[in-house]
């Protein structure tokens, strides 16, 4: 019994030194991104983190024309590219009367069809792929510790900003009206959505890093009311998603960055259904009532 | 120590290149209690976002002494009351001009905190998140966190919308020891009873101020049947005011231009 629980959870990541690197690559993806994805969601962009995640590919394209299948090149361009997009898309946003949904979808369509042009220039479907869907089972030192870095920055960044940071998304105006950091706050995070999404793309391509910032916050929702505890949670919900995707990736041979994201999307039903404010308990709570 | 509390010199305020507030000029006194009254549209709220600073001028400048702080209360708060928050923290956010970005939260900060929000009616109500609360509750939430920032310029637009009886009384009460402690406060108010009851003074708007004093002055019959006649719709092809095409002076008097500009008041 023991023995056929430890073949199944752990002799694979004992065994096998990729299955230990991509472990430890998306357990640190998880750290950095789904606090981002929380305050993305709580922020009403959940849908711009996936703009973002394609306006990045042209940069990531970029990189690959020139230098091949490379992943500090790739990066720094998906970096390049996310920023202008962030930047861009934000500041029509808050100097501009149009909205940031807006503002946003104009600037990441541009993006993305000239990421698949350039990729159509010289790659072959193949890269193609590989750029779109990452391989979480490929990381290298060199991937490993960009991850790591990326990680740092995002969780010393939320650290110091964390107050302005919940008070630009709970009352923005009261934020503008005590301090000048409104601005400044928005576009740093922004920053944070498109290294996080960038440190992502190698091991779960452009298309699914943002499925790991997102379903974890998605998911954590329905189990909390404040901030805090919905981070912590977002973060383990991914934490486990990572460990049941490799581990299914490896036991059925999956591509690994559906498994890991699948996987939260089981997290993600069950707490639609099950979780404290998810749908059962809203059901059975409103039978009964207090008196005051 | 001046005093001055705010000092507007031709200030223009508004949108899309049409002013809401029109060459305005004057000051307001340290400690003094100011009722801004008007119609619809004639620049309550905009004077409001001006003098706060989260609307830019078109012209002129408003003036703080050095030194002051501003607690805002909007009359259209941008709160994301789908947030998940509780009451607790929202009034803390008042204590930001205490300790900023990184300062902690002390044990008297939360002693602060309860206070605040006994002192609106609201003891206990710490843990409740923000998203359960009525309209009413959530303005004394807000009055809880305007408290808590104890700056020496407050400015409160209309916060007696959707505030029961009982609670304007609790509130004009609060605006009444907040008067006592010595510091200035603007509200925007539509009673104009309440005004009368609770106002020293009285700035009428329509667009420019068409009377600023002492209330009962200011609400005379024949300055409110003036502001009544103000022109509220912007005119497209209204005339560019040109910087010497005014004159302005003290407040109190100067209210009318003595020419037309298509966007003032006008005869009707």
């Amino acid at each position: 019994m023991m023995e056929t629980l430890y073949g199944l959870l752990i002799a694979p990541f004992a065994d096998f030194a990729f299955m230990q690197r991509a472990l430890a690559g998306s357990l640190m993806l998880s750290l950095g991104a789904c606090p981002v994805g929380v305050f993305l969601m709580l922020r009403r962009m959940s849908l711009s983190g996936d703009a973002m995640a394609h306006a990045i590919l042209p940069g990531a394209a970029a990189g690959f024309l020139f230098y091949g299948l490379e992943i500090l090149p790739m990066t720094i361009g998906g970096l390049i590219a996310g920023i202008i997009v962030a930047l861009g898309a934000g500041a029509v946003s808050r100097f501009t009367i149009q909205r940031e949904d807006a503002s946003m979808a104009a600037f990441y369509l541009i993006s993305l069809a000239i990421g698949v042009l350039m990729v159509s220039i010289r790659g072959s479907s193949v890269d193609l792929m590989h750029v779109l869907f990452g391989t979480v089972l490929a990381l290298n030192n060199e991937a490993l510790t960009l991850i790591g870095g990326i990680v740092l920055v995002t969780l010393v960044s939320l650290a110091i900003f964390w107050r302005a940071l919940v008070a630009e998304c709970l009352d923005p105006l009261f934020l503008r009206s005590v301090s000048r950091l409104g601005s400044p706050v928005h576009f740093i995070f922004l920053g944070l959505v498109v290294l996080n999404l960038v440190g992502g793309f190698q091991a779960l391509g452009t298309l699914l890093s943002v499925g790991l910032m997102m379903l974890p916050a998605a998911a954590a929702r329905f189990w909390t009311m404040r901030v805090e505890p919905m981070c912590v949670l977002a973060v383990l919900i991914g934490f486990a998603s990572c460990v049941a995707g490799l581990l299914l990736s490896y036991h059925v041979s999956l591509p690994s960055g559906p498994a890991i994201i699948l996987s939260a999307g089981v997290v993600y039903f069950a707490s639609i259904l099950f979780g404290t404010r998810g749908i059962l308990r809203a059901r059975i709570v409103h039978h009964r009532h207090r008196t005051a | 120590m001046t005093k001055t509390c705010l000092t507007f010199r031709d200030l223009t305020l508004g949108y899309n290149s049409h002013p809401a507030i029109h060459h305005l000029d004057g000051t307001i006194r340290r400690g003094s209690l100011t009722a801004v009254v008007g119609a619809n549209g004639s620049g309550k709220s905009t004077l409001m976002k001006g003098i706060v600073g989260v609307l830019k001028p078109m012209a002129g400048t408003v003036v703080r002494a050095p030194g002051v702080r501003a607690a805002y209360l909007p009359q259209q708060s941008e709160l994301d009351r789908s947030f998940p928050a509780r009451v607790v923290d929202l009034v803390s956010l008042g204590l930001w001009p205490r300790r900023g970005l990184l300062g902690r939260y002390t044990r008297e900060d939360r002693d602060a905190v309860s206070q605040a929000l006994m002192a609106v009616g609201l003891g206990g109500f710490e843990k409740r998140p923000i998203d359960t609360l009525s309209g009413g509750q959530l303005q004394r939430t807000l009055f809880a966190r305007v408290l808590l920032q104890d700056a020496d310029l407050i400015l409160l637009d209309e916060p007696f919308n959707a505030v029961d009886t009982k609670t304007v009384g609790d509130l004009i009460a609060l605006i009444k020891r907040w008067h006592g402690e010595e510091r200035t406060i603007l509200v925007v108010v539509h009673d104009l009873e309440l005004v009368r009851q609770n106002f020293p003074e009285t700035l009428l708007l329509a667009r420019q101020p068409i009377a600023w004093g002492e209330t009962k002055e200011t609400l005379r019959p024949e300055n409110l049947l003036r502001a009544r006649r103000f022109h509220e719709a912007w005119e497209e092809n209204a005339p560019w005011c040109e910087p010497d095409d005014h004159k302005h002076g003290g407040h109190a008097h100067d209210h009318g231009h003595d020419h037309h500009h298509g966007s003032g008041p006008r005869a009707a």
